[in-house]
């Protein structure tokens, strides 16, 4: 028999009209649905820029050009923004560039306190009005050997300290890092403690290259460079350059500084940039210099004393044994 | 076709031996690709130098495994693979150690020989480096014979001094995040704990088949 005698479908099998008429939209919706999904898995940074907008660099007017920057050339801003070490976004050098779009630089203020007179807390609007912002090119050495070109903009340390009038017990400069345990990594995961907290004497505090830095390159500080407050000592090895500033205490004793910590006979109080004295793992006579260009060939430069700003700081540092004293 | 026949079908084709080869380029072939696209970071020269840095430990300790996989996997053809795989160790330390003479001192000889004796993390690098030296020298089937299979492996055991010393130089060097040399340190540990367990383990058999020729022949009471 080629039929069957009883149908063994019904009218309730019937597919509604509404959904066959529309079935193409299903599929198409379908369809659709999975591209968004997959292209979401493939490229998730476009829909975090679509999201909150991570705080971009804005220009910065009315900076004035500093008469004693450096005329070697400057390294490109890309290699300065691609190439950071900024734990608490990965211990990769890429990895800031990436990461540090989760800082939350706004709102933002800045502490001034310890063995002060006149105490206060600073907003960056104030920070930004305090004195005229300076253009410096300063060379930048990275106790890792190699060493960057950077046109910072700021203004000498010396002018908020002066602000808080610092008492006569003040003898060092303690600074402390912004730790926002959401989107930072763990000490544990980056090696070292947060927050991040470095110190000066008060002298090399208080010395006139010794910059407060809110801009690079004309505007301000991108997000992985230390947005939206640094400082930058231009003589010591960069790690001592703080970003992301959020505390400054005046003190009597010596402040404990994270490298330090984390290694202390390989990084010490001073790290004054010194040719003459190795890293206990590797030789500081030479740095690779970062420029334009591919940088393949012929980077190696010698290192100069106090990063070739021996003349304006060497006398901070007579009679003492630069060796002892690393 | 089982699957036995077919593992050992591509095991022991030539064509396998090929394909191998040229993804054992790749890791080159992507380093030169991001040359021509401005893609080794700001420090292209410390770049290369820990990728090919990276490839060579990664290759020596692929190298090292094939022994035990051998006898894991029950897959003897696996050997065909293992001197390809030991030489591409050497070829990326090559590569490694050119940079550094090359590209980071520009030949400056005297500065790196002061760097290979004061840097320890230098000096155990460029000894395991050395200690590679004969074993690609001594790497084909001719050489075999002339040392005597003996003399050669034990010659050739210097990989393992040379993987723990890739690994130490890699946990010298490194400023505070040692997690990646430990895992490497991890992954060379127990390959050749492996070989120390497989051997104690061939010293008991021995022992034991000792003692069985040496008992006399028991007989059964009734």
């Amino acid at each position: 028999m080629l039929t069957k005698t009883k149908p063994d479908l019904t009218y309730k099998d019937i597919t509604p009209k509404g959904i066959y008429m529309g079935r193409r939209n299903l599929l198409l919706g379908l369809l659709a649905t999975t591209g968004a999904v997959a292209a979401y898995k493939k490229f998730p940074n476009l829909v975090a820029a679509a999201g909150p907008a991570a705080s971009v660099p804005v220009p910065l007017n009315g900076v004035g050009k500093w008469p004693y920057s450096t005329t070697e050339t400057v390294t490109p801003i890309d290699k300065v923004t691609h190439y950071n070490n900024f734990y608490e976004f990965g211990t990769g050098k890429g990895d800031p560039a990436d990461l540090a779009r989760k800082l939350r630089t706004s709102p933002w203020s800045v502490s001034v306190e310890g063995e002060v007179a006149k105490p206060r807390s600073f907003t960056m609007d104030e920070i930004l009005k305090l004195a005229p912002l300076e253009e410096r090119i300063y060379r930048h050495r990275c106790v890792e050997a190699w060493s960057i070109v950077v046109p910072w903009i700021g203004y000498s340390f010396n002018v908020i300290a002066k602000l808080v009038e610092p008492t006569s017990k003040a003898k060092y400069v303690a600074f402390q890092s912004a730790y926002q345990p959401g989107v930072m990594l763990s000490s544990y995961q980056a090696g070292i403690d947060f927050p991040y907290v470095e110190g000066l004497r008060l002298d090399e505090a208080m010395h006139p290259l010794t910059l407060l830095c809110v801009g690079m390159y004309g505007e301000t500080l991108p997000n992985q460079d230390g947005a939206p407050l640094r400082m930058v000592i231009p003589w010591k090895y960069g790690f001592k350059s703080i970003k992301s500033l959020v505390k400054i205490r005046f003190v009597k004793d010596e402040p404990p500084t994270t490298w330090n910590i984390s290694a202390p006979s390989e990084y010490g109080f001073y790290s004054n940039v010194n040719p003459h004295v190795d890293h206990p793992r590797w030789s500081q006579a030479t740095e690779r210099r970062l420029g334009p260009g591919l940088g393949l060939f012929n980077t190696r430069i010698s290192t100069q004393i106090f990063n070739g700003y021996g003349d304006q700081v060497a006398s901070l540092y007579t009679g003492m044994d630069l060796r002892k004293n690393f | 076709m089982s699957a036995g026949k077919v593992i050992n079908g591509i095991l022991t084709s030539k064509w396998t031996k090929v394909v191998v080869f040229l993804l054992c380029l790749v890791p080159l072939a992507i380093l030169v690709w991001q040359g021509f696209h401005d893609d080794l970071t700001a420090d292209p020269i410390t770049y290369l130098t820990h990728r090919t840095g990276d490839w060579t430990l990664r290759f020596l300790v692929i190298t090292l495994a094939i022994t035990p996989l051998r006898k894991l996997l029950h897959l003897p053809q696996l050997i065909r693979f293992r001197r390809m795989f030991g030489l591409f160790a050497f070829f990326y330390v090559c590569l490694h150690f050119s940079i550094w003479i090359g590209l980071d001192h520009f030949f400056n000889w005297p500065e790196m020989w002061k760097d290979v004796l004061k840097r320890r993390y230098i000096t155990v690098g460029f000894t395991g480096f050395v200690l590679l030296i004969p074993l690609a020298l001594t790497s084909t089937a001719g050489w075999i014979r002339r040392l005597g299979g003996k003399q050669w492996q034990m010659l050739h055991r210097l990989i393992y001094v040379t993987a723990v010393l890739g690994v130490i130089h890699y946990y010298w060097l490194v400023k505070s995040d040692v997690r990646t040399p430990l895992f490497y340190g991890f992954l060379v540990a127990v390959l050749l704990a492996w070989r120390v367990g497989s051997w104690l383990i061939g010293k008991r058999r021995q022992a034991v088949a000792e003692i069985a020729r040496k008992q006399p022949a028991r007989v059964e009471t009734a």
